[in-house]
């Protein structure tokens, strides 16, 4: 049964006719050709394929795409504006918070989704929110570091 | 490097490069393409290149080349036939041969990991890439400067000895309006020179680019999603493959029906004997008509799982090779005060990269385009050949950024599935695995068993060491001390060589052996410290002569701290150090075990490591960062469960990866020592990681598992049994 399914992705409004069961990241990766999201484990476990709907991170394996009427869907892709890298992007690429970068896209939005709730969070708190999302090269005290520099710039340089 | 580590992946016929395609390359391009001949033998390369010809018992090229293009805009591809998985070579063999042209770093970008464009390479395994590639990368950067200045000194009437180099911009350096660019040099031409180089590459000295941090070069593309890796890539009429998988290894079809499958729309069913697959063109889609397939398997018995492993190892143990002997082992136990009888066990480990093994396959008339998720492009060539049945040289393999490999991406089982449906289809397809199918097919760290007989004497040198490693491999054995009476002997190696030992594919893990090796190894060392009544760090000192090793210790410590006290001290300290192909590693650590729960808390790392000239201090400082992370990881909880051919850790719910809030605080040391080449740093690190918080925990409670990983139910159990 095909629904029509209206969002803003990315800041642009989105309308598609589809199954509508049919998971978010897979849509994203194929109908809509953004590949940033990634499967890493197709169960919530990873956070590879974290997005954000309305702000909130969410693992977009595990999330018919159904509900996303009416929202607004952010994925890597959209970060970054007039090729100004995110305070968050600029962050990473600052510690050189990746390495095979796989799930660099996920730990990029689960960041991002804790520094618009709490903008200046304590390192245990970044700890705890970032839990979730699994690195295998290791990268992990890079990553913990880019978020505090992104915290201190998105806080207008303050420390 | 021995031979019998080669032998595991590679397929049995390996082609020749596809030298046609360099020229069709050149037509496009324009500008000048450069391919060297290495002149004089390249010892590391050379060394490792015969051992796989030996192998293989084919014909490897007696040249060894590296290719680079100086475009009409000034940019520089540099052709390798090693590829990124996140190791950093992306940025550190660029700036080798930036340093090397005079060019800036960002003029440089890495064509990576394509057969047709690139020279022919082994594999990207070993944290060899540098060492093995690094040095005929500067010798054809040399090559090429030295050909550019000729090419100058004929545009500028000038003589050669008085032009100077920089940032591509070649001047006399008496009259600096005279001047030409590389770019402009390469303008309008379609040059292709083959150049037997002697000219020898800069001196440390003079190098600017290397041996300074440099940024990832991958960072951006990274960060902002356009890093594009097998799984983003489609082509037109491409399919989706999801395949029938058995529930054990062993199990056989018995029957199969597809009719449920069929009836969605778009779904294609696809048959050759076992492999039964549903195509569509969305993977959702796929998976969705899969879980409609019914199929019946017979299983075979299951007579081993974790609890029997080792016995089970044991008794199936083949004949024990020799790795380096010295002295005399009777003579060696008459010396010893005291001796030692200990065996160190561990379980299968996964690689569990976050990209599972990807390939797409694209057949047109009787060539095929392979882009894969792999360490190996070469071997995947020859495998895809062989599958589709045409030529290798009609194969064309691209690797786009690979998301981990660990060495677990030097098996590419999914490259021989996705050529066959391919063929099949006559579409092009592609074949994603998915977390439940990469935990069943990797290829394994072995479980492995090792047995350490040892003794020191009167004066606490260590004069007795007979050491036996069942299934682990050799790689890290040689012991680092001075023990004048040893024998090291290794039976079956890390590939499995095809025994049938282990229940599923075993394979090279990131240091293959070394893992298994050091952990035995130097917790067997602090036990002797211990009897002998040392603390950990001066009983090795009494026993270490390689001064080299002796620095990288004091290096370690003077970070570390150097108040040791004989163990267990309560405080939580441990050492470990190896001699991983030349890196030398000496990692302290601090840990505090809660004696309730037997969890460990690993708070704080210091790792030490010479790896030779250090091209990008930053990339290895991440190097190290990376496997000491990685290493808690084996180290505490990671062991891969199974019953017979069965595996039953399928997912990361119970397959436990370490996390953020495991992360302890790391320091990293680079020892100086920028006279000796680089050596590799991609996995070195990672293999003191058992044996330093063993011996640390052993300091913080005084019990030992003798096993990894070392659990928290394991120690609590050797808490309660102690």
């Amino acid at each position: 049964m095909k629904e029509v399914v209206e969002f803003q992705l990315n800041g642009r409004a989105t309308t598609l006719t589809l199954d509508a069961d049919r998971l978010l990241l897979w849509v994203l990766r194929t109908d809509l050709a953004l590949t940033g999201a990634k499967y890493g484990c197709g169960a919530g476990l990873c956070g590879a394929c974290t997005v954000l709907v309305d702000g909130e991170a969410v693992r977009s394996c595990m999330f018919p795409v159904r509900e996303v009427q009416g929202k607004e869907v952010t994925t890597v892709e959209g970060l970054a504006s007039d090729a100004v890298l995110h305070p968050v992007q600029q962050a990473f690429v600052e510690h050189d918070a990746m390495q095979c970068g796989f799930c660099t896209s996920g730990m990029i939005l689960s960041a991002y989704s804790l520094l618009r709730r709490n903008s200046n969070p304590s390192g245990d708190q970044i700890i705890a929110h970032m839990e979730g999302n699994l690195c295998r090269c290791g990268s992990h005290k890079r990553v913990l570091e880019a978020i505090q520099t992104a915290s201190r710039k998105m806080n207008g340089g303050r420390p | 490097m021995r031979p019998d580590e080669y032998c595991f992946c590679e397929p049995e016929h390996v082609s020749d490069a596809f030298t046609l395609s360099r020229r069709e390359m050149l037509k496009v391009l324009g500008g000048i393409t450069i391919i060297f001949t290495a002149g004089e033998p390249l010892a590391a390369m050379e060394e490792s290149l015969a051992l796989a010809q030996q192998r293989r018992g084919g014909r490897y090229p007696d040249e060894i080349s590296a290719y680079l293009h100086i475009g009409e805009a000034g940019r520089v591809n540099c052709y390798s036939g090693k590829i990124e998985m996140g190791q950093g070579i992306i940025t550190s063999l660029a700036q080798m041969l930036a340093d090397e042209l005079d060019v800036s770093l960002d003029s440089v970008d890495m064509v990576m990991g394509d057969t047709a464009l690139c020279p022919r390479d082994m594999a990207t395994v070993g944290s060899l890439s540098t060492r093995q590639y690094g040095p005929a990368l500067r010798r054809a950067g040399a090559a090429a400067r030295a050909l550019l200045i000729e090419l100058a000194a004929e545009h500028l009437g000038a003589s050669q000895d008085r032009l100077a180099v920089e940032d591509g911009v070649v001047f006399d350096q008496d009259d600096p309006g005279k001047r030409v660019s590389y770019a402009e040099l390469a303008r309008g031409k379609q040059l292709e020179h083959r150049i037997e180089a002697s000219t020898t590459p800069k001196g440390r000295s003079e190098l600017r680019i290397c041996g300074k941090g440099a940024s990832r070069a991958d960072a951006e593309v990274k960060v902002t999603g356009l890093a594009r890796y097998c799984g983003d890539i489609r082509v037109p009429g491409m399919l989706y493959a999801r395949i029938l998988r058995p529930p054990m290894h062993g199990a056989t079809l018995e029957h199969v029906d597809t009719s449920a499958a069929e009836e969605i729309d778009g779904v294609r069913v696809v048959r050759d004997g076992d492999l039964v697959a549903v195509l569509h063109e969305y993977p959702d889609v796929a998976e969705r008509a899969l879980a409609r397939i019914e199929a019946r398997y017979s299983e075979p018995e299951r007579t081993v799982d974790n609890s029997n492993i080792f016995e089970h190892l044991e008794s199936l143990a083949p004949e024990a090779e020799t790795f380096a002997a010295a002295g005399d082992l009777d003579e060696g136990r008459r010396l010893a005060v005291k001796t030692f009888e200990v065996t160190y066990l561990n379980h299968y480990v996964a690689h569990a990269p976050i990209e599972p093994h990807t390939a797409l396959v694209q057949l047109e008339g009787d060539r095929a385009t392979v882009w894969a998720s792999t360490q190996a492009p070469f071997w995947v060539q020859g495998q895809a050949a062989e599958a589709l049945g045409i030529p290798a040289e009609d194969v064309r393999v691209i690797t786009p950024f690979v998301g981990g490999g660990f060495g677990g991406k030097a098996s590419n089982r999914q490259v021989t599935e996705t050529a066959r449906l391919a063929k099949l289809a006559g579409r092009p397809v592609q074949v994603a695995w998915t977390r439940q199918e990469e935990f069943f097919y990797d290829t394994f760290r072995p479980a492995a068993v090792v047995k350490v007989k040892s003794g020191f004497d009167r004066a606490n040198r260590v004069v007795y060491w007979d050491y036996d490693n069942l299934f682990g491999g050799s790689r890290s054995s040689e012991p680092v001390y001075h023990i004048p009476h040893h024998r090291v002997l290794s039976r079956g190696s890390w590939g499995g060589g095809g025994h049938p030992a282990h229940p599923f594919s075993v394979g090279a893990w990131r240091a293959p052996a070394s893992n298994t090796n050091v952990f035995a190894m130097e917790q067997q060392m602090d036990i002797m410290a211990q009897a002998a009544g040392k603390d950990p760090l001066s009983f090795r000192f009494a026993n270490l002569v390689d001064e080299r090793m002796r620095r990288v210790v004091e290096a370690a410590a003077e970070k570390f701290g150097r108040e040791w006290a004989v163990a267990p001290s309560g405080r939580g300290h441990g050492l470990a150090i190896t001699d991983y192909h030349d890196t030398y590693v000496a990692t302290m650590a601090e840990v505090e075990v809660d004696r309730a729960t037997g969890a460990v808390k690993v708070k704080r790392v210091v790792c030490a490591q010479d790896t030779g000239e250090v091209i990008n201090p930053d990339g290895v400082r991440l190097q190290i960062e990376g496997c000491i992370t990685m290493g808690l990881g084996y180290v505490l909880s990671e062991e891969v469960r199974f019953n017979g051919g069965e595996v039953l850790d399928k997912d990361f719910d119970t397959y436990k990866l370490p996390r953020f809030s495991w992360v302890p605080q790391i320091e990293t040391v680079l020892v100086d020592n920028q006279e000796m080449p680089p050596s590799g740093c991609g996995e070195p690190a990672i293999t003191p990681m058992g044996a330093v918080i063993a011996n640390a925990v052993y300091d913080a409670i005084g019990v030992r598992t003798f096993v990894l990983p070392m659990t928290a139910e394991r120690i609590l159990r050797a808490l309660r049994e102690s």
